[in-house]
């Protein structure tokens, strides 16, 4: 399934959950229920033991998810397991995808990945600079490899990022690691703007947590938007009190339905330009 | 990007919001560093002397070479002011942050010395600072806790993981990529992205620039042999870097081979820090290098008696150093390194780090095998220790220690 093909007839929501939080098989019903309240494609995240570009958020869920048994193996299960019809991409840290199988580089990883219907990585510690391995592999194999441009990068790392970036491009709404805040970041229009000419679809992440927010970053010209922390606190809270699955697989595909509507919202908002 | 590379390791692994400061430090490095634009390494070197009291002595270890019929050296950066050999690199990095503009500084600390340095650094040069320490990290080290606090640096605790140096370092990682325009992350070893491990060596290289002049000097020859403890590398790479050229000296990185040297997959728990000698090639903090992992490349929690050794990962020029076959990678486990700590301090009246004992205990076990003169650098003091070796030493049977039944009867189990 093609990921920018997602972001074809409207703005996309991109929810992103830790595969295995807080636990197996309640992970596959969460997963799930992001894809019925709308997701267009889901970020699911492989955890790694030292998830440098994560606030604690998202660190909580991955040491959730690796205590519960998440491995390597075990993620591919579970995507294999996953019962969606939305493009899934690996979000993960390069170390393990670097070990993955018995050839040294990126190549096994993502043969499995292509293997198990994976459409393609976002890997956070992996600059353009690096990516070269990482990037042949997924042509090889069709997958997308999807760059983050943080409030920071200009220059000639946004043209290194240009040449190798498919699928859609993650524009980082303002510094520091994930997480929900309340207010929109200054650098949405600013970041948006020096990609204006990029073809490919440009989602924004970092700090989204309502409907409202969502309306707001697409009409300030995203094609869509990325949710992981929101989403998460969901799943850890509901851990924490120990609700049913059903229960808060219900509040996710709410919250799911909020921000696709709200992204929806936003796309009427902006003016048309034909 | 030759320049960040040492062979296949080492490189830029880190977020993107990261990039352009490490860019910008690439730059600082090259200008003032490297080419002592504005004086920088005049001002460095003058610090280090009025501040740090550089140089600091190559000692002739009269008990160890009668004992071993070597000629043993120590080079005592245990005398540089903080105690540790820390301080090069802290001083450098604070001063090199103020030419650069920036106003505030960042720093993880594992064993404390680190945030030690880099505290008295940022307080001898005006500097805002906060200093990352797990939490274990922080109950096992309190001394060095209050130093900070009384530096003026604050003390942020990192609950996460064990709550030690590994998940420190995430977390100013983690900061820096926040406050990336105004504050400088002062890396405490020979770690991290390009071009850290570079640097860091540089500044910990007047050790060996020292030493190697002060050896030749004092013994009219180069040593056979030159040791140090490693654990993230920095002390080893400055004491090794001058005699790398040197293809007849020997270079020995003493790693804290712990309780054992296997690994626990299940647990994903490595009881030893030994990333060099059984580390295997990896992504860890922004470079390739020699880490301890699971099959799946899920970074390991390591261990040693020595706070300061117990990191999974390796500077990328030292594992580049050991495949080229220029540095021997070899480990003492604990109960080796507390012996020496007691050996070194009743035999030379040196109280050393634990972190250095390692490097003392290797010379115990080979010191037939080293050649007629070695240097083995004192990376640090063991004072930051004493609780440690004090619990460590009682729940051992070492002749070599001093009688313990003072402290059975006096401090019973409150020590």
């Amino acid at each position: 399934m093609s990921l920018e093909a997602s972001f074809a007839d409207e703005p996309a929501f991109v929810p992103y959950l830790a595969a295995g939080d807080p636990d197996y098989e309640s992970s596959l019903a969460y997963v799930e229920a992001l894809a019925r309240g709308g997701a267009d494609a889901i970020e699911l995240g492989l955890p790694f033991s030292e998830p440098i570009a994560e606030g604690s958020t998202i660190q909580e869920a991955i040491v959730r998810a690796l205590e519960a048994g998440m491995t390597v193996d075990r993620y591919f299960e579970f995507v294999a397991d996953l019962d969606v019809d939305v493009p899934l991409v690996c979000m993960t840290y390069y170390n393990l995808i670097y070990q993955y199988g018995d050839e040294q580089g990126p190549r096994p990883f993502v043969r499995k990945a292509a293997e198990v219907g994976l459409s393609g990585f976002v890997v956070p510690d992996l600059p353009a600079e690096e990516a070269g391995p990482l990037r042949d592999a997924c042509d090889e194999f069709g997958l997308d490899l999807v760059f983050i441009v943080a409030p920071t990068t200009e220059g000639e790392r946004l043209e290194r990022m240009r040449e190798q970036v498919s699928g859609y491009v993650y524009v980082q709404a303002r510094l520091g690691t994930t997480g929900a805040r309340d207010e929109v970041s200054d650098y949405t229009e600013r970041s948006l703007a020096r990609i204006e000419d990029w073809d490919v679809p440009k989602a924004v992440g970092f700090g989204i947590k309502s409907g409202d927010h969502a309306e707001r970053i697409v009409s300030a010209g995203a094609d869509g938007i990325i949710v992981g922390s929101a989403l998460v606190d969901i799943v850890a809270e509901g851990h924490e009190n120990d609700d049913a699955t059903e229960e808060v697989a219900q509040r996710l595909e709410d919250k799911a339905r909020e921000l696709k509507q709200g992204a929806l919202r936003g796309a009427g908002d902006r003016p048309r330009v034909e | 990007m030759s320049t960040s590379k040492f062979g296949d390791y080492g490189g830029q692994y880190v977020p993107e919001a990261l990039m352009p400061a490490i860019e910008e430090l690439t730059d600082a490095y090259e200008r003032y560093v490297l080419n002592n634009e504005d004086g920088f390494i005049d001002e460095f070197r003058q610090r280090m002397r009025d501040f740090g009291g550089r140089p600091t002595p190559l000692q002739y270890a009269e008990q160890l070479s009668a004992r071993y019929d070597t000629d043993v050296y120590l080079k005592r950066e245990d005398l540089l002011h903080g105690g540790a050999h820390k301080l090069n690199n802290a001083l450098g990095q604070v001063l090199l942050a103020k030419y650069m503009g920036k106003e505030r500084i960042i720093a993880e600390t594992g064993a404390g010395q680190h945030g030690t340095a880099t505290a008295m650094a940022a307080a001898h040069l005006d500097m805002p600072c906060v200093i990352y320490m797990g939490e274990t990290d922080i109950a096992r080290q309190r001394p060095n806790v209050f130093r900070i606090r009384i530096n003026g640096a604050e003390v942020n605790p990192v609950t996460t993981g064990r709550g030690t140096l590994k998940e420190a370092i995430s977390e100013t990682m983690r900061d820096w990529a926040t406050t990336v325009e105004n504050t400088h992350y002062v890396i405490g070893s020979v770690v991290g992205p390009a071009p850290f491990p570079s640097m860091v060596r540089d500044f910990q290289a007047l050790i060996s620039e020292e030493a190697r002049e002060q050896i030749q000097e004092q013994a009219g020859t180069l040593p056979d042999a030159v040791l140090a403890c490693a654990g993230g590398g920095s002390n080893t790479m400055g004491t090794f870097h001058h005699f790398v050229d040197d293809s007849a000296v020997d270079l020995y990185a003493v790693e804290a081979g712990g309780s054992s040297l296997s690994v626990d997959e299940e647990a994903g728990v490595a009881p030893n820090s030994a990333s060099l000698s059984t580390g295997e090639e990896g992504v860890l903090h922004g470079a390739r290098t020699k880490v301890l992992q699971d099959t799946d490349g899920q970074i390991m929690e390591s261990h040693s008696v020595s706070a300061g050794l117990d990191y999974a990962g390796v500077g990328p020029e030292l594992a580049h150093l050991v495949d080229s076959g220029r540095v021997d990678p070899v480990n003492v486990d604990d109960d080796v390194a507390l012996e020496a700590f007691h050996r070194l301090s009743q035999d030379e009246g040196v109280i050393p780090a634990l972190e250095t004992a390692h490097a003392f205990g290797y010379l115990e076990e080979h010191h037939d095998e080293l050649g007629d003169t070695v240097v083995v650098n004192v990376s640090g003091r063991g004072d930051k220790d004493l609780e440690t070796v004090i619990e460590e030493t009682m729940e051992r049977d070492l002749s070599i220690a001093p009688d313990m039944s003072i402290f059975r009867e006096v401090g019973g189990g409150a020590l």
